[in-house]
């Protein structure tokens, strides 16, 4: 048990340093929704189902939809 | 071993806030500055909830007739941290819209090059 | 340049961190209050949720300034937003493709079915407002992206969100002259547990906040998207 957690651990660090370090704004957008299904998964470990149901929602569903919408209307690409 | 068992929860949650701390510092561009906030919100809730973690314990639900009250985790700070979740995404929204309008006025996000003009 | 200085401080902070959290057990009892919610919170309330009746029935006035929060974010989304205007020149709106009309028409009653079950049944499993509020603005979302160029009416949104809060304060104004004379106090029979009428005021005020919560986000998408789809 504590392997997979170890390993949910490294791929959520994974997904976070991969959003600091992408041009492609909208490639940075997706990664930080796999950082908030990852954390979601982690709330369930810990023992809390509400947040993680408000976490999965809320964070991995509508934040990147209004970030995508968002990046539609201004510039795509860093510089 | 033992280490990993106390302190892989405590790990993740700093590493998120590490590196949201580090997006907000280093880059430049408003929307990835954004991005950063968001992935920062996150750390500090999983802070939360595994500060409020009880080992053998389960979820504070009485969902089965036959379930004792020992032995839950701490209902508290899933309270506290459901609110912390709802308001940092009505931050995020009122954000990008605010992006949106410097987008439209500045004709660029970047932070750096946009200060020599008015706002 | 940058860089540097920006790992130094973080190295500092992180140092910080950890000197303070190390001092924290993992896994050990902290608190007594929680204890004292988990036992007591089935005779007080009548929700077998203890983090719903933690939310909605201890703290309830919490809960009313976030949701107090949430409006006025909202609000100043649609402020900004409207000062800047329609977006830059995208001509030509092609319509959806076939999977996502057809998915639409099947899938949204359906999701609105099951955002309306999650948060009318918070007060017996895990669920309550704010994810069933999220779950039927996402049905919205489905909507705008299968139809481009369809707009929900903001007058019909506005009017939900509104009543909606108005239900929540009535129902805290009359804890304070039906009940036990406290602000959102229960005046409701509490029932028999993990019945669906149970709970006293619960199952009121979280779908008050669940449809206020939906139209809401919904309006906050509606705003960001712009004239032309």
């Amino acid at each position: 048990m504590i392997i997979v957690v170890s390993l949910l651990v490294l791929a959520m660090l994974a997904a976070a340093v991969a959003a600091l370090v992408y041009r492609d704004l909208l490639s940075a957008v997706i990664a930080s929704c796999l950082v908030s299904l990852l954390a979601s998964i982690l709330f369930l470990f810990l023992q809390a189902p509400d947040v993680a149901m408000a976490e999965a929602s809320i964070g991995a569903a509508l934040v990147t939809a209004i970030f995508v919408i968002t990046i539609r209307r201004t510039k795509r690409y860093e510089e | 071993m033992s280490f990993l068992h106390d302190y892989v929860y405590y790990i993740g949650a700093f590493g998120l806030v590490a590196v949201g701390l580090l997006i907000l510092l280093v880059k430049r561009n408003l929307i990835k500055l954004i991005i950063g906030l968001s992935i920062l919100d996150t750390g500090v809730n999983m802070l939360l909830i595994s500060v409020g973690y009880i080992t053998g314990g389960t979820a504070p639900i009485f969902s089965r007739p036959g379930l004792s009250e020992g032995g839950m985790v701490d209902p508290v700070p899933q309270a506290l941290v459901l609110t912390a979740i709802v308001i940092g995404v009505a931050i995020l929204a009122l954000a990008l819209g605010l992006a949106v309008r410097f987008y439209k006025n500045c004709g660029t996000l970047d932070l750096r090059t946009a200060k020599e003009l008015k706002w | 340049m940058r860089l540097a200085v920006g790992l130094i401080l973080l190295a500092v902070i992180g140092v910080g961190i950890a000197v303070s959290l190390g001092g924290i057990p993992f896994g050990a009892p902290k608190t007594v209050i929680g204890d004292h919610y988990v036992d007591s919170a089935r005779d007080d309330t009548g929700a077998t949720n203890v983090v719903t009746s933690v939310v909605v029935g201890y703290r309830a006035f919490d809960t009313l300034g976030e949701v107090t929060v949430l409006f006025v974010a909202a609000l100043g989304l649609g402020a900004v937003l409207a000062a800047a205007g329609g977006g830059g020149g995208r001509s030509g709106v092609e319509p959806a493709s076939l999977i996502l009309r057809v998915g639409n028409a099947f899938l949204f009653p359906l999701i609105l079915l099951f955002g309306a079950y999650i948060f009318s049944h918070g007060h017996l499993t895990p669920g309550g407002g704010f994810q069933g509020g999220a779950i039927i603005a996402s049905a919205f979302l489905l909507v705008y992206l299968s139809s481009p160029g369809k707009r929900i009416s903001a007058t019909r949104a506005r009017a939900t969100e509104s009543l909606s809060g108005l239900v929540f304060v009535v129902v805290g104004l009359l804890g304070l002259t039906l009940g036990a004379h406290n602000f959102l106090a229960n005046f409701l029979p509490k029932g028999v547990p993990n019945t669906l009428f149970s709970a006293g005021i619960i199952p009121v005020v979280y779908c008050a906040i669940g449809l206020k919560v939906g139209s809401e986000l919904a309006g906050v998408v509606d705003g960001l998207m712009e004239e032309t789809g």
